[in-house]
C-alpha cells in the first residue's frame, strides 16, 4: 500500500530557535551529519519505503533548498511518472504568496495533490530527523482502519525551552489517540509526534477545504487537535533514533551522538542508505602530526591539527596546531594556525584567522553565521 | 546528424595481466584507485572538463565492471542529448566477428561510431593512465599547427627513456623521428599515448592498416610510423604536468603514494579541475577515540579504530582496534580485523584480514625487490586471510596461494 502513497514534506517551520542555522535557509537545508542536509533523511525514507512521487512545499528561503534538491536525481526521484515537485509559493487571484499557515500551504499546492495518483498521502515537516521505512506504519494504518495513523517516538524530556512543534499522544490501549496536547509545559504523555501523518488524500483534501472555509489556517492546531474525538486517529511507534532539530542547542547534540557508534549506525543503516547531492570532493587528507580522534569527517578536508569529539563537513580544513574539540564545521570552514575551537559551531565558508579563539558550553554552542571571518 | 569537432575513443580493453590478481575479474581501466576514483574516472573527467562530450569507451576483457560502472555517463556529465559516454564492445559485423587484435584496430572497428558525429578530428585516449590534461590546449595546438596527427609528449630522464616510444622533433614540434622503445634513445620526449587526428586522414590509414597482415593494429607500433613515412604532419605536443602509467602493480602503488604528501606530488583538490566519479551514499567516515592517522588518505564510509600512517583508504574500509596500517593501499569494503599488520600492501575490495595477521612480512633473503610484485603484497579481491596468518612481503594472494602461503587455509568471506 505504500506503493500507492505520495509524499509531501513541508518546509516552511520558522523557529527562531534554531538561530544564524536558518538566518539564509530553511530547517529543511540545514546541514547535518557531515555531508547532508535535514531534508535527505525524510526524501530517503520515503524513496526506500518505495514512494516515488514527491512534493517539497518550499516557503521562505528556498533558494539553498532548490539548489540542494535540484532534479531529484540523486534520490532517484527525476521520473517520467512522478518523481520530485517542488511548490514554491505564488501569487494568484485568492493567494498572495505569503501563507497564513499549513493550511493554506497545502491549499495552495492543491493542484498538485489532485493530480497526484496516489490514494494516500504522507504528510511531514522537515525538521525531525530518523532513517525508517513507512511500509509497517502503512501496514498498521490498514489494520487499524485509522483516518489518520501519526508517528511518534517516545521521549520522556521535556524542552520546555526549546519547545517547538512538540505535539504529545496521549493513547488507549488499541493505539488510538485519545487526546493530542501542542507545546504543553508538563507533558503528561511522553509519547512525542515525529510530524509524519499518513491518511487518505481524499481526507486531506475534505479537511483543508473544511478548515480554510472556517478561517483556520494551522493544520496541528485547527485539525488534528480539534478533532480527536470525530476522526480515528491512530499513532504508530518508531523505535529508533530520532533527531528533532529543533533549538540549535539540539543541533547540537544531535550531530555530537552521531560520535557515538550506535547513533551513526543506527542513522545510516546500509540498508536503507541516505542520499544527499553529491559534490565529487577528493577523500580527507590527514597530514603529518594531525590528531583526529572520535570524530566525523567527510570527503575533502585537510587536517593538519588537532581534532577531538567533532563533526567536520566537506572541504574542512584545520591548519597545524590548531585545535578543535566538540564542535562542528560545516562545509569549507577554515580554522587557520594556533585557533582553539571548543564548544562552537562554523556555518558554511566560516574561515577562522590565525591564533583566535572561542570558547562555548553544551548548552550554549556558539554558531557563527555563514561566510563570517573572525 | 550535426558535427562535432572532435569525439574521443578511449581504449579500455587492455586486461592489464601485469596488475596480477587486481586484474583477475575486472578491466585495467576500472581498477580503483586513489581512495574512491578508479582508473577511468581520470580520462572521463579530463574529457568532461575539456568540454569534450562524446566519448566512445572501447571494451573487450571483462566489461561488465567497466559497464556497470560507467552507466548512462551521469556521473561525469556525459548524458548528453547529443553525444555522451558510449561503452563500445566487439560485435558481429556481416558473417564475422572478431576481436579487437590491437588499439587501432578497436577504432577501426568502431569507425561507424565515430562517423555518427562526422568529427574533424578525433581523440585517442589511454584507460591506464593517472594524470589531469585539458585535451582542448591539445586539440588548439593541433588545429595551429594544421597537424595531420599530434602525439602529447613528455620529457622522461634520458636513462629512463628505452621504456617508452621516444620522438625527435624539429624546431617548430615537428616529429622527424619516431622509435618505439629504443636501445639508444636520441631524445628525451616520451610518448603518452594520447593522440589526436584528423579523422579522414586516420579513417583511410586504418583500412589500409587493417589490409596489412604484418601490422599488429597498434597506434605506437604500426599507426605513427606509416604516418610518419608517408610524410604527413606529426607534431608532438608537450606536457608538463604529472602523468603516470599505472599498468603495473609497483606503478600503481606509487601513484597512490603520490596523493601523500603536503602538497601531494599529484594534487586532485583542485577545484577547477575536479575528478568525478561514481559516488556511493555513505556517511561521511569516523575516526574513533583510538584511532591514529597520519599522511594518509581517508574515504568517506569508513571506520578507523587502528592506526594508520602513509597509506590511501577507500570507501567503507573498516580498520580495527590496534591494526595497524602502513604504505599500503586498502581498497573499498575490506575489512583489517583487531590487531592485524598490514606494511607496504595493496588490500583488494572486499578482502578480510584475519586479527593478529601480519600482510608484508619481512622478505625472507632470497625474495627481493626484484619479485613480480616489486616487493609489495598483494591480497586479491574478496579473499579472506585467516586470523593470525602471516604473508611474507611480495606474494599475491588469490583464493589459492592464501591458502597455501599462510597454511591456515582462505576461504571466501
Amino acid at each position: 500500500m505504500i506503493g500507492d502513497t505520495f509524499g509531501l514534506i513541508y518546509t516552511g517551520e520558522s523557529n527562531m530557535e534554531l538561530r544564524d542555522l536558518t538566518h539564509s535557509r530553511s530547517v529543511a537545508a540545514v546541514p547535518f551529519g557531515g555531508r547532508y542536509r535535514c531534508i535527505d533523511f525524510l526524501l530517503s525514507c520515503m524513496v526506500n519505503s518505495g514512494i516515488i512521487n514527491v512534493g517539497v512545499i518550499a516557503q521562505k528561503n528556498y533558494h539553498s533548498l532548490m539548489d540542494h534538491l535540484g532534479s531529484g536525481k540523486e534520490w532517484d526521484l527525476n521520473r517520467k511518472r512522478d518523481g520530485l515537485f517542488i511548490l514554491p509559493p505564488f501569487m494568484t487571484r485568492e493567494n498572495t504568496g505569503i501563507y497564513k499557515g499549513t493550511v493554506d500551504a497545502l491549499r495552495s499546492c492543491m493542484g498538485y495533490i489532485r493530480r497526484s495518483p496516489q490514494r494516500y498521502i504522507l504528510l511531514t515537516g522537515s525538521h525531525v530527523i530518523y532513517n525508517t521505512t513507512y511500509n509497517k506504519m502503512a501496514e498498521q494504518h490498514i489494520t487499524t482502519g485509522a483516518d489518520i495513523t501519526i508517528m511518534y517516538s517516545r521521549n520522556s524530556a521535556a524542552e520546555p525551552d526549546g519547545q517547538y512543534d512538540d505535539l504529545r499522544l496521549t493513547l488507549d490501549e488499541t493505539g488510538r489517540v485519545t487526546d493530542l496536547a501542542l507545546n504543553p509545559y508538563r507533558p503528561k504523555s511522553d509519547a512525542q509526534s515525529c510530524d509524519a501523518f499518513l491518511m487518505e488524500k481524499t481526507l486531506l483534501e475534505y479537511l483543508l477545504e473544511e478548515s480554510v472555509s472556517h478561517a483556520n489556517y494551522d493544520f496541528t492546531r485547527d485539525i488534528l487537535l480539534k478533532k480527536t474525538e470525530t476522526l480515528r486517529m491512530f499513532g504508530w511507534e518508531y523505535k529508533g533514533y530520532v533527531a528533532r532539530i529543533n533549538s540549535l542547542e539540539s543541533y547540537f547534540k544531535h550531530n555530537m551522538a552521531l560520535l557515538n557508534r550506535s547513533v551513526s549506525e543506527d542513522l545510516f543503516n546500509p540498508e536503507h542508505p541516505i542520499y544527499t547531492k553529491v559534490k565529487d570532493e577528493v577523500p580527507a587528507y590527514y597530514a603529518k602530526g594531525a590528531a583526529v580522534s572520535n570524530s566525523f569527517v567527510a570527503d575533502g578536508c585537510i587536517i593538519e591539527g588537532e581534532v577531538e569529539n567533532s563533526v567536520l563537513f566537506r572541504g574542512v580544513r584545520v591548519a597545524k596546531g590548531a585545535s578543535v574539540k566538540n564542535s562542528i564545521l560545516m562545509q569549507a570552514a577554515e580554522v587557520q594556525e594556533q585557533c582553539a575551537l571548543d564548544h562552537v559551531v562554523l556555518d558554511k565558508s566560516v574561515i577562522i584567522k590565525r591564533g583566535r579563539s572561542l570558547k562555548g558550553y553544551d548548552n550554549f554552542p556558539i554558531i557563527l553565521r555563514k561566510g563570517t571571518v573572525l | 546528424m550535426r558535427k562535432k569537432l572532435v569525439v574521443a575513443m578511449l581504449l579500455a580493453g587492455g586486461q592489464g595481466s601485469r596488475l596480477g590478481i587486481l586484474t583477475d575479474k575486472t578491466a585495467k581501466p576500472a581498477v580503483p584507485f586513489g581512495g574512491k576514483y578508479r582508473i577511468i574516472d581520470f580520462p572521463l573527467s579530463n574529457c568532461a572538463n575539456s568540454d569534450i562530450d562524446t566519448v566512445g569507451v572501447l571494451t573487450q576483457y571483462e566489461p561488465l565492471a567497466l559497464n556497470a560502472y560507467i552507466g548512462n555517463g551521469h556521473a561525469w556529465d556525459l548524458d548528453r542529448n547529443h553525444g555522451g559516454v558510449y561503452v563500445l564492445p566487439p560485435y558481429v559485423k556481416g558473417k564475422k566477428g572478431e576481436w579487437y587484435s590491437g588499439t587501432a584496430n578497436a577504432v577501426y572497428q568502431n569507425q561507424e561510431f565515430a562517423d555518427q558525429y562526422s568529427p574533424s578530428h578525433i581523440l585517442i585516449l589511454s584507460g591506464d593512465h593517472i594524470y589531469k590534461m585539458d585535451y582542448s590546449k591539445m586539440l588548439k595546438f593541433h588545429i595551429e599547427k594544421d597537424a595531420d596527427a599530434t602525439i602529447a609528449v613528455f620529457k622522461v630522464p634520458l636513462e629512463q627513456a628505452n621504456r617508452f616510444g621516444i620522438m625527435k622533433t624539429d624546431d617548430e614540434g615537428r616529429i622527424t623521428e619516431f622509435e618505439e622503445k629504443p636501445a639508444n634513445p636520441k631524445s628525451d620526449l616520451a610518448s603518452m599515448g594520447i593522440y589526436i587526428f584528423k579523422w579522414p586522414l586516420l579513417k583511410g590509414c586504418l583500412g589500409e592498416d587493417a589490409k596489412d597482415p604484418l601490422s599488429s593494429g597498434d597506434f605506437g607500433r604500426d599507426i605513427i610510423p606509416k604516418l610518419l613515412r608517408a610524410g604527413e604532419r606529426v607534431f608532438a605536443y608537450r606536457f608538463a604536468g604529472y602523468w603516470r602509467d599505472v599498468g603495473t602493480v609497483t606503478s600503481l602503488w606509487e601513484a597512490n603514494m603520490d596523493l601523500l604528501g603536503q602538497p601531494p606530488v599529484f594534487n586532485l583538490y583542485d577545484k577547477e579541475w575536479r575528478i568525478y566519479s561514481r559516488s556511493a551514499a555513505l556517511p561521511p567516515h569516523y575516526a574513533s577515540a583510538s584511532a591514529k592517522i597520519s599522511d594518509s588518505v581517508i574515504s568517506e564510509g569508513s571506520v578507523i579504530e587502528g592506526s594508520v600512517d602513509h597509506s590511501v583508504i577507500f570507501t567503507g574500509v573498516h580498520i580495527g582496534k590496534g591494526a595497524v596500517v602502513t604504505d599500503s593501499v586498502v581498497m573499498q569494503g575490506a575489512r583489517i580485523k583487531d590487531g592485524a599488520v598490514v606494511r607496504k600492501s595493496i588490500i583488494g575490495e572486499r578482502a578480510l584480514i584475519g586479527e593478529e595477521c601480519i600482510i608484508g612480512a619481512s622478505p625472507p633473503e632470497s625474495a627481493d625487490g626484484g619479485s613480480l610484485t616489486g616487493g609489495i603484497t598483494i591480497v586479491g579481491n574478496d579473499v579472506a586471510v585467516q586470523k593470525g596468518s602471516c604473508l611474507p612481503s611480495g606474494t599475491a594472494a588469490d583464493q589459492k596461494t592464501a591458502a597455501a602461503l599462510c597454511g591456515r587455509g582462505v576461504d571466501l568471506k
